[in-house]
């Protein structure tokens, strides 16, 4: 393509002290950034860090735009959000790295950006990405201010030695109040305000100075261009047509087309057969030279074998250390997965592997219900990506699941002082226990100072421990708190949010375990336990949660032609009961003139609903039943009214 | 607006049926279904394919009406003969509406007429018309029952009037003894409607319209529990919160209240909405629906089926509009809209479907190996007779509705379908 073709839309070139055509290199300056023979010197590595929705993607499309890698043609927003279920929801789910041109002074450079996701329950994405950079841009809403998941991810980041640029974003919003959110900022990185960039993702504003920025302050990757090829992957992505795709960033050496590698924790061989650059879309060069970031194509068809943090070497001339690895995501909820139609549990088994190969934060093993038949039990990094898990199993492979209410793990001490983990509550042992242990957090919450006291009575009642305070600005407080993990995964960030008018923020990371006073509440249909319902609460809570959710499935599960009693209970004492009455009538009286076809395609639909309902003993439960107990709203709407 | 017609196969402009259909015809009653769509005013609850326009144009006029509906006749007749269907009288004639009788007596005798002409009349046929309680008159009733009708069915839905206010029904119900006697003055036998489950009908309502029911002495009534259709007026005023819809249970009671009063009057159930005071009196019509015997059905909208056991029967429907209906007629060609060929899974399931409804009663080993596991748990819930399932009464191993199951009749078909 001409080079005077990609250049960046004047009308963005704002910046009054540079050639307003110049951000693109030329031609002839392109040839001293062509990836494999790009000096380390040229090169910046950076990701986008911030809180959830502070525009970390927008920034990267406005970026991708100025740098000519996406004309505006080819634009669309959040460029880099690929899957449809980042699209639909507008959140972004895994990390993009992509390559981009940028000149400053008539010199050539080439930006690796990786755009990151800001929910919490993605944050080992974000660690993954910053091992394959120099430097982190600090993104905060200059509307919003200082969140949660800011501060963790700028404690990764620091963690990892990064350079921060920190910059606050949506300038173009009314509300938007830049000085007020420049001091919070400062005195976080221990900056002056003014070192805080104002830029808008929206609009452009401030992001060619970002990049200038960029160039001018992130330091170069260092490496040894001679030894041995060292490459770490940071992320491994499975693709039906190209098999898996890992991404690497190179640290000492270079690795070239066709040649063999290997894995060095496996010591797997694997011949090259693809080595390219994303920009934006996958491009291949000749090679990657010291401090590329690019990918990979072996052949192999399991993630499991190019796995997220192993260091890749030459076979011919192999590193004799590999690069630090990466924690492996540890799961933190667990819940059952099962088919609705028990015929459907091979496609489900099928559909896990597959979702596995990109996911390696998913983990699994195969259990069975006495309720529900075959099924899963699933590990996940929260209930967003347990959300994301389901819708992507039903849509993408056609199935209908039902998931039990999410727990967490147990660790449950017998008389004979031997110890099960229980990552299912039908698992709980139910002769005498001795001690229950469950994981704690560390919680750290951010909101103003205004609703101090409304936060410390929702930790309160969530059995959490503070563990200090600190004001971040006149208005604006960070509290410290140690908190169950069951506490605080399902609808604590709900109740968080309403008690602070939108404008609490929650973060948290595993700290270890306590013991607690838990029981096991069981939930009886007919008489007999539904190990599905089971749940492990609180002592104190068992009532209230054993009252809840007898009241939710009496709402939720329709009439049958016989009385269906409800029951909560610990062990054996009954704490709760509801009857849903049995049905009194289901017949249509009239017949349309002889149109038996409208009856019977009317009988068929309610058939195929039918299936849709999971026969527990005799009753016939709905879906929703179980999405509800899986729900944190206490209020559900009565189906039979 | 009345519900839209099924989805199904294109319909051959001719009408022509595949020879499948004449499979084992000679063993099946044939019937005729007359639509009539047109009505006075239109009630708030109904969603019958019926217009208060007497001027739609053409043929859909009311006044050339029957003659529309004529052509049909002559084009079935025709069919029938292609399709390779032995020649059959009708065993029953069911002239429905709408209101058939806002069309001169002498229109319906007509279109009678043609059918006798067409097929012939079988000795004891049953020949109905429906009719609205003020659209009658002693003179006309004697004039229908001279041209060979047997039978009329009013619609007198309630004997209470703030309900037959609420339905928006226009006739006075202290008219429904006087139509009653005039038409057994002419010789017809007389069935009654009643609609239950209306909002702000008491027990008590309810009570009373079936005690007017049997005090006219009637020999046969339908009880229908009201159905708040999508688009009518009433779905609308249930929208808006201006009347309260039907609970489950109220209904349920009422069926009971129904069919205590009506066995105490000696009429007998026959099927799930109807009740007879001897089997002979029970409607041949409305039972050839459930037992899936042969009809045609003549008029917009109007559904027919011809077909056996085996398989490769066929149901289809007229288009709605009278417009249309009497324009395709007009250019010679088939007024059918659609239709579907009913394989033998299908016409096994159809068979359970409509055949639970009856108080014959449906022979066991009518059902798949896997429903017959189902009956001995329909049987513990009350659903189903045991000592009708185990054949103990004397008519062989069946399926018959306890009063409860008739109640949840829909259950149990899912039950009992595969
Ligand atoms: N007015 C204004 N809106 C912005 C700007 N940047 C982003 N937004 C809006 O903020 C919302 C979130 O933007 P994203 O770019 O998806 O945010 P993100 O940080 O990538 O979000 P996650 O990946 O889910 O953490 C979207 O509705 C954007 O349109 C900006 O500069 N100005
Ligand atoms: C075609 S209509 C009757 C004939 C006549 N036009 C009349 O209404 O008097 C047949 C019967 O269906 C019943 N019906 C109509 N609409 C109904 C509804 N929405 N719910 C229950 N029954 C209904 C009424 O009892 C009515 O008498
Ligand atoms: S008179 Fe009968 S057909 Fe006509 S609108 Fe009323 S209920 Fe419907
Ligand atoms: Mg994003």
């Amino acid at each position: 393509m001409d080079a005077s073709a990609r250049r960046a839309p004047a009308v963005l070139c704002r910046s009054p002290e540079r050639h307003p055509l110049s951000p693109i290199p030329t031609a002839a300056l392109s040839k001293r950034i062509q990836p494999a023979s790009t000096p380390a010197e040229l090169l910046r590595n950076f990701c986008i860090i911030a809180h959830i929705d502070h525009g970390k993607s927008t920034l990267a499309d406005r970026m991708l735009q100025l740098t000519g890698v996406v004309d505006a043609r080819a634009a669309r927003a959040q460029y880099l959000d690929r899957m449809d279920i980042e699209r639909e929801r507008g959140i972004t789910i895994k990390s993009q790295a992509v390559r981009m041109p940028w000149e400053v002074d008539g010199v050539p450079y080439a930006l690796n950006m990786i755009d990151t996701p800001g929910h919490v329950d993605f944050t080992y994405e974000v660690s993954r990405s910053l091992a394959a950079c120099e430097g982190a841009v600090l993104l905060v809403d200059a509307a919003q201010g200082i969140e949660a998941q800011t501060l963790a991810n700028l404690y990764l980041a620091l963690e990892n030695d990064l350079q921060i640029i920190p910059v606050l974003n949506k300038i173009d919003l009314p509300s938007a109040q830049p000085e007020k959110y420049a001091e919070e900022l400062a005195k976080l990185i221990g900056c002056e305000p003014d070192d805080c960039l104002r830029v808008s993702g929206k609009t452009g504003d401030g992001v060619l100075e970002l990049l200038d920025l960029i160039v001018a302050t992130i330091p170069a990757p260092v490496g040894d261009p001679e030894a041995p090829a060292r490459a770490i992957i940071f992320d491994s992505v499975y693709d039906t047509y190209r098999g898996v795709v890992t991404y690497v960033r190179v640290v000492d050496g270079a690795l070239s087309p066709r040649e063999k590698i290997v894995m060095m924790s496996t010591r797997a061989t694997h011949e090259l057969l693809e080595i390219g650059v994303i920009s934006p879309e996958p491009v291949v060069t000749n090679g990657l030279g010291v401090g590329e970031v690019g990918y990979l194509i072996t052949g192999v068809k399991d993630v499991r074998l190019s796995r997220v943090g192993d260091t890749v070497t030459n076979a011919h001339k192999p590193a004799t250390e590999s690069l630090g690895a990466y924690r492996d995501p540890r799961p933190m909820v667990f819940s059952g997965l099962y088919p609705i139609d028990g015929s459907d549990y091979p496609i489900l088994r099928d559909a896990l592997d597959r979702l596995k190969l990109n996911d390696a934060a998913l983990v699994y093993e195969p259990e069975s219900s006495v309720a529900l038949g075959f099924g899963f039990r699933v590990g996940f990094l929260g209930l967003l990506h347990l959300e994301i898990v389901r819708e992507r199993l039903e849509r993408e492979f056609d199935l209908d699941l039902i998931s039990t209410a999410p727990n967490v793990v147990y660790q449950v001490s017998l008389e004979d002082k031997s110890v099960v983990t229980v990552t299912n509550p039908s698992e709980f042992p139910s002769g005498k226990v001795g001690e229950i242990r469950e994981p704690i957090v560390r919680a750290t919450i951010l909101c103003p100072a205004e609703f101090i006291g409304a936060v410390m009575e929702l930790c309160q009642v969530r059995r959490g421990d503070l563990l200090g305070m600190d004001y971040l600005s006149e208005d604006r407080v960070e509290m410290r708190y140690t908190l169950p993990l069951a506490e605080i995964v399902f609808d604590f960030f709900d109740n968080l949010k309403s008690k602070t008018r939108g404008y609490g923020s929650l973060d948290y990371e595993p700290t270890g375990e306590a013991a607690a006073d838990l029981v096991k509440v069981d939930i009886l249909l007919q008489g007999e336990a539904v190990d599905a319902f089971s749940a492990i609460v609180h002592k104190d809570k068992a009532y209230a949660y054993g009252v809840m959710m007898v009241g939710k499935l009496r709402k939720l599960i329709p009439r049958q032609q016989f009385d269906v009693p409800i029951q909560a209970a610990v062990g054996a004492r009954v704490i709760a009961r509801e009857t849903i009455s049995a049905m009194r009538k289901d017949v249509l009286a009239k017949c349309y003139g002889g149109d038996i076809t409208r009856k019977r395609k009317l009988l068929e639909k309610q058939k195929e609903g039918k299936k849709r309902m999971k026969t527990i003993g005799r009753v016939e439960v709905p879906q929703e039943a179980f999405i509800a107990a899986l729900s944190s709203d206490t209020e559900v709407k009565d189906k039979k009214k | 607006m009345s519900p839209a017609l099924p989805l199904g196969d294109a319909a051959p402009d001719d009408g022509g049926l595949p020879a499948s259909v004449a499979e084992g015809a000679a063993g099946r009653a044939f019937g005729l279904y007359l639509h009539v769509p047109f009505c006075t005013v239109r009630c708030g609850y109904c969603d019958f394919n019926t217009y208060t326009s007497a001027e739609l144009g053409g043929g859909a006029n009311q006044a050339s009406y029957a003659d529309t509906a004529l052509r049909e006749i002559e084009l079935a007749a025709r069919v029938l003969e292609g399709a390779g269907l032995p020649e059959r009288p009708l065993a029953t004639v069911f002239v429905g509406g709408g209101t058939p009788t806002v069309l001169p007596p002498g229109d319906l005798a007509r279109m009678l007429d043609g059918a006798r002409s067409a097929w012939g009349l079988a000795p004891g046929a049953e020949v109905t018309t429906e009719a609205n309680p003020d659209s009658v008159t002693p003179e006309s009733l004697a004039q229908l029952a001279e041209a060979g009708f047997t039978r009329v069915s009013f619609g007198m839905q309630s004997a209470r009037p703030h309900v037959l206010a609420t339905l928006e029904r226009t006739h006075d119900p202290r008219r429904i003894p006087d139509v009653v006697r005039w038409a057994r003055a002419a010789g017809l036998a007389v069935s009654l409607d009643l609609i239950y489950g209306t909002p702000g009908e008491s027990p008590d309502d309810w009570r009373a319209s079936l005690d007017a029911v049997l005090a006219t002495g009637v020999d046969h009534v339908s009880a229908y529990a009201l159905v708040v259709e999508q688009g009518t007026k009433m779905a609308v005023q249930v929208r808006r919160g201006d009347l309260a819809l039907p609970t489950e249970e109220d209904q349920a009671a009422k069926y009971e209240i129904a069919d205590e009063l009506l066995s105490a009057g000696g009429l007998q159930w026959y099927e799930v909405s109807n009740w007879g005071r001897t089997p002979a009196q029970a409607c041949q019509h409305n039972l050839a629906y459930w037992r899936g015997d042969d009809w045609w059905g003549i008029g917009p909208g109007a559904h027919s089926h011809i077909g056996g056991d085996a398989g490769g029967g066929l149901r289809w429907w007229n288009v709605k509009h009278p417009r249309a209906y009497a324009e395709r007629l007009e250019a010679g060609l088939s007024p059918a809209a659609g239709r579907e060929t009913l394989d033998l899974a299908t016409t096994r399931l159809e068979r359970v479907m409509l055949g639970v409804r009856l108080a014959d009663g449906l022979a066991l080993d009518l059902l798949s190996t896997r429903a017959r596991r189902e009956v001995a748990g329909l049987v513990a819930d009350g659903l189903l007779d045991g000592r009708a399932a185990l054949g103990a009464d004397g008519h062989g191993a069946r399926v018959l509705l306890t009063l409860r199951g008739r109640l949840l009749a829909d259950a149990v078909v899912r039950a009992l379908t595969d």
